[in-house]
């Protein structure tokens, strides 16, 4: 299969960005800057990701539909105000994660964003799960621009009116030279920001007028870096099918009016892990001095057992030091838990750490 | 009259008597990106030509650091594991790894000259 390319390709070459496939699509994992640099660019200024890879699903449909997304999402889906997002995932009946998402209540039904490694079969899941009753089109028609950092607003602002009033997790419609942007203030980096979604045809002329104001194009390497400082999960590490909500420590993302009636796609299991709890959990892991701990390197307690593994781990440009997040069993997961890291044949000392490494900045009510 | 020489896996040797001085070379650095972390062999320890001798990593990925001859370790640079950032500064000087004292000369003869590396990294490159 070929690789597919975004409509801001052309923009990330002229940017001497080096690329990587991702998910079937060619993606800039960094530019000529470097990961460091970008990374805090959008820390103290401005930093745009092209995040049009991820899926873009539109759902049309009115209470029927809302009845039958509140079988599938753990959520409150009937009190969601128009142009408001909720951060949720969709489940198999054990409860384990096939995605996380975000998804936002639009004039005629819900816009759900997922990950790109997942859209084909998130959509194949839901329509089989909706019985075919609504339109659903993921659209490859549009691209998803994300724009984040203390700036951003200001930068955004200037180009598209408006935005600025936005809260965190709300969105709107906003008109720019006759084309239709959907405009959300949310993110993945830890830091206040948007993300825009628009036609291909136009995106690439939008992201050139952002980098006049001030903004810089960011790869994929600093998004990691960033959004595993800000403590967030990413689907394929923190969160799979054989992990559940619960056990991913998401559980604040789970309606609890929902809880209380059940009647969702894995609410038996989450109920009872709710109730009984779990064997193991997601943490945040601080290594001691500079070692850096990847994705699978094994976890023991202070008596020499393995109690879990790794899931993401890097050094934090911010933080500046090595951080990581890892699933542990669940009796040794309190803050400040003296743990080892087998490192090449080493165990190096970490502690359990709160989250996020990275305090967040996010704006939550502007008016 | 120093000598220096480089390796197919992008490291660089300066040998003055019989003491050889070792590190990555910048077109290593530039494919590496933003190293992070860095650690080097054991003072003391015997190294065998082509082992592992330390290891770099950058935000993404760690790579092993392979002695390109046979010696004992005499000296380390302390200065690149405080402060990894050095070696992308300045790689082939300041940012050099360690040194050996060398157990045979010859080993030198099998590793390429900088005009034959240049050509080596940029075929290696594309």
């Amino acid at each position: 299969m070929d690789t597919k390319k975004t409509s801001l390709y052309q923009l990330h070459q002229d940017n001497k960005a080096k690329f990587v496939e991702f998910a079937g699509y060619q993606m800039p994992i960094q530019y000529s800057e470097g990961i460091v640099e970008e990374h805090r660019y959008t820390r103290n200024h401005s930093g745009i990701f092209d995040v049009s890879h991820m899926g873009q699903l539109f759902i049309y449909g009115q209470e029927d539909l809302v009845d039958d997304l509140e079988r599938i999402f753990p959520l409150d889906l009937k009190n969601l105000k128009l142009n408001h997002s909720k951060y949720s995932f969709l489940m198999s009946d054990n409860a384990g994660i096939y995605d996380d998402l975000i998804i936002t209540k639009i004039k005629d039904g819900f816009l759900i964003i997922l990950n790109a490694a997942c859209k084909e079969n998130d959509y194949k899941i839901l329509k089989e799960l909706l019985n075919d009753k609504y339109k659903m089109i993921l659209d490859e028609e549009r691209s998803l621009i994300a724009i984040q950092g203390p700036k951003s607003v200001e930068i955004l602002k200037s180009v598209i009116q408006g935005v600025e009033n936005l809260n965190f997790m709300t969105g709107n419609w906003f008109t720019l030279d006759n084309h239709n942007i959907y405009v959300t203030r949310s993110g993945y980096t830890g830091e206040d920001g948007f993300e825009v979604s628009l036609t291909n045809e136009f995106a690439d002329r939008f992201t050139r007028r952002l980098i006049d104001k001030g903004a810089k194009l960011i790869g994929l390497g600093a998004r990691d870096t960033l959004r595993l400082e800000a403590g967030l999960c990413l689907y394929g590490h923190e969160l799979s099918k054989d992990k559940t909500p619960v056990e991913a420590n998401l559980k604040w993302a789970i309606s609890k009016e929902r809880i209380l009636k059940g009647n969702f796609i894995g609410s038996d299991i989450i109920t009872k892990q709710l109730n009984y709890g779990v064997n193991k959990i997601r943490v945040g892991i601080k290594p001691e001095g500079r070692i850096i701990a990847r994705e699978k390197t094994k976890i023991y307690n202070e008596s020499n057992s393995e109690i879990g593994e790794i899931t993401s781990g890097t050094f934090g440009p911010s933080v500046n030091g090595p951080v990581a997040m890892g699933y542990v069993k669940n009796k040794f997961s309190k803050k400040d838990t003296k743990i080892f890291l087998e490192v090449r044949g080493k165990k190096h000392p970490a502690t359990i750490c709160g989250l996020p490494f990275y305090k967040k900045s996010y704006v939550k009510g502007v008016n | 009259m120093s000598e220096v020489k480089y390796s197919k896996e992008h490291e660089w040797i300066k040998l003055e008597g019989e003491i050889a001085t070792i590190g990555i070379t910048k077109h290593a650095t530039e494919m590496l990106g933003d190293i992070v972390f860095a650690e080097l062999p054991e003072n003391g320890s015997n190294v065998e030509k082509d082992g592992t001798a330390g290891v770099v990593e950058s935000t993404k990925a760690a790579s092993d650091v392979y002695t390109p001859v046979s010696g004992e370790v005499v000296d380390l640079n302390q200065s690149i594991v405080d402060d990894p950032s050095k070696i992308n500064q300045d790689p082939e000087n300041s940012a050099w790894f360690f040194k050996l004292k060398i157990k045979d000369k010859s080993e030198m003869d099998t590793l390429m000259n900088k005009d034959e590396y240049d050509i080596f990294a940029k075929e290696s490159s594309t």
